[in-house]
């Protein structure tokens, strides 16, 4: 990935944010991310976000769990070890039926549990920039990134003019890195921000 | 809310078509007598209109049922359609009357054209129905049915009674507060009477004593997955019907959306009910079990034991689980119509193997009593609908309702 330059802007309120969020795109401001402490409903739409294929992946990989509880059980009962079980035909489907689903309900669980992970970067040691820790607590973070058509100081300006309690500039690693939270700081440069009262 | 639409007017065309088909039942019920009515002890006849009718009562009753269950869960989303819930339950009253008849008919007509242990010197001399002779008697089966049938009506009038007597008078939140409590205490018993009906006892009565030596514990609960999604079809149908008249403004996507989720979930909740059921019984393969699916699993009914499955499971399966077509008017609307059309299928399954385990019988008679039946929805509810307004515009949890999103 990438190191990256961001003006970071914090909001108090719900309604406020969404009105920065609606004034920036207006703007042409590039919004990298907003961070809140809780989901916020239509704020993925206000950003102008798709929405998630994390369900075709889910019905991809429960039609694999389908597949392979099928041929698995046929296989086994009809072609490699045929069991006799109560005069019942080899081919039972039936009775395939429990396994059948548990391994459809199997693979989409699991791998969609994965997928997400991998599409939020979230496992251990690995570690991202946070642009606000109290973003996690009672604060609404929009982060814009410094593309070449924005200049540092209109986007503060801006983000002022637009109600951020806070703004300041962030030189921040976009992706992910090895690491744990607590000892290592991580291959970035943090700028230090300007805070306005 | 001054600019928005209130009172529906019935457009002519749906008062001609709900003429129509009322007028198609009652010519298709007198040619069904004629042609039926003492032939065979009557049999043919009187299983179309056991089947029909008890189809038809059980799912307006789950607009009821749907209406108070959300009433009891507090839930908010519904309340912009509500008024379409209210006004479909408002034709249990009229089915309930029909099916009462026709249960007496059946009970009280002399013959056994339906029930096998209405014939006391059979049942003397059958271990097995002698056993159940407390339950499946004529008085018992009466005062059930009655209780049912009464308890739905009154319960019903008292919630729709409910809903519209805040129409004028706007709620302070202490009012609010209160309003909420009574609500919930008399949806609450009617839960309890439903679960105690519908959820146990009355399916076993009308439709399971049919095969009166054969059980299922899962009867009820498959029964009501049954009806509970095509109830749940029935107020799709309506609410895209409304909208596309230019009523209930307030209605959009969202709603749609979970009208839509609920026929999906519930279309694999009964396909649980129904494999749990047909699962068991093959696989410990007792004869007095396995005598149910003969029939219909491995005889005449094959096709329509397949077709079920496709129609209730695979269709809404693969067809509701993108977000998409939950969210298109024309997929709701086609599903719906696909999915009452199912149940109504699976309920014929339900009725007829007993008594025709070689042959099925269907032909346009069944469809006639149907469409009597449709029509009659029609008509009721299009009447309902158009004495109230179609929205209950001071209800506590309207807001709730208008800003919902998913």
């Amino acid at each position: 990935m990438a190191v990256k330059k961001f003006v970071v802007g914090y909001f108090e309120d719900e309604p406020e944010l969404f009105d920065a969020v609606k004034n920036v795109r207006k703007k042409g401001y590039k919004i990298h991310d907003v961070y809140t402490p809780m989901p916020i409903h239509g704020l993925d739409k206000a950003m102008g976000l798709r929405d998630t294929s994390l369900h075709t992946a889910g019905f991809i990989y429960g039609i694999t769990g389908t597949t392979t509880a099928l041929s698995g059980i046929g296989w086994i009962f009809n072609a490699d070890w045929p069991l006799n079980f109560g005069g019942k035909s080899h081919f039972s489907l039936p009775a395939w039926i429990p396994i059948t689903f548990e391994l459809t309900v199997l693979f989409s669980a699991v791998g969609m549990v994965l997928t997400f992970c991998y599409l939020c970067n979230l496992a251990p040691f690995v570690r991202k920039h946070h642009f606000n820790l109290r973003s996690t607590d009672d604060q609404f973070t929009m982060v814009i990134e410094l593309t070449g058509k924005a200049n540092e100081s209109d986007v503060q300006a801006f983000l002022a003019s637009i109600g951020a309690k806070g703004i300041n500039t962030q030189v921040a690693e976009t992706g992910w890195w090895l690491g744990s939270y607590g000892k290592d700081k991580g291959p970035y440069d943090r700028a230090e921000g300007i805070e306005l009262a | 809310m001054s600019s928005i639409k209130e009172h529906f007017e019935i457009p002519g065309g749906y008062r001609k078509w709900s003429m129509i088909l009322m007028g198609v039942g009652i010519l298709s019920l007198i040619i069904g007598f004629i042609m039926y009515g003492s032939a065979d002890h009557g049999t043919r006849f009187w299983a179309t209109l056991l089947q029909n009718s008890v189809y038809f009562l059980l799912i307006v009753n789950a607009a009821m049922f749907f209406f108070c269950a959300t009433t009891l869960a507090w839930g908010g989303f519904q309340m912009t359609f509500r008024r379409v819930t209210e006004a479909i339950s408002v034709s249990v009253i009229p089915i309930g009357i029909i099916t009462f008849v026709i249960l007496m008919c059946i009970v009280f007509g002399g013959k056994e054209t339906i029930y096998e242990w209405l014939n006391k010197d059979h049942v003397m001399h059958d271990e097995i129905l002698k056993g159940k002779s407390g339950f499946l008697s004529p008085g018992f089966f009466t005062v059930w049915s009655i209780l049912t049938i009464g308890l739905w009506t009154v319960l019903g009038m008292k919630m729709r009674n409910l809903s519209r007597s805040i129409d004028n008078t706007p709620l302070s939140v202490e009012q609010g507060k209160k309003y909420m409590f009574t609500n919930t205490v008399w949806a609450a018993i009617y839960i309890v009477w439903f679960a105690l009906t519908v959820a146990s006892v009355t399916p076993w009565l009308w439709l399971m004593s049919i095969d009166a030596h054969w059980f299922s514990t899962m009867y009820s609960w498959y029964t009501f997955a049954s009806t509970f999604v095509s109830g749940m079809a029935l107020i799709s149908l309506f609410v895209v019907y409304l909208k596309n008249k230019g009523y209930l403004e307030y209605v959009n996507q969202e709603h749609l959306h979970d009208l839509g989720k609920f026929q999906f979930a519930f279309s694999i909740f009964w396909t649980y009910l129904w494999f749990a059921q047909f699962m068991l019984t093959w696989y410990a393969n007792i004869s007095e079990e396995t005598i149910y699916f003969k029939p219909r699993f491995d005889g005449a009914y094959t096709g329509i034991f397949y077709l079920n499955l496709i129609i209730n499971f695979l269709a809404p399966l693969l067809i509701f689980m993108s977000r998409n077509s939950k969210r298109n008017y024309a997929t709701v609307t086609f599903m719906s119509i696909l999915i009452i059309f199912g149940h109504w299928l699976d309920f014929y399954q339900m009725v007829f193997p007993h008594h025709y385990p070689d042959h099925v019988p269907m032909n346009l008679f069944d469809f006639g009593v149907a469409a009597g039946f449709v029509g009659l929805i029609m008509w009721t509810t299009g009447t309902a609908l158009a004495k109230y307004p179609l929205l209950a515009r001071n209800h506590p949890f309207l807001k709730e309702s208008i800003i919902h999103h998913t």
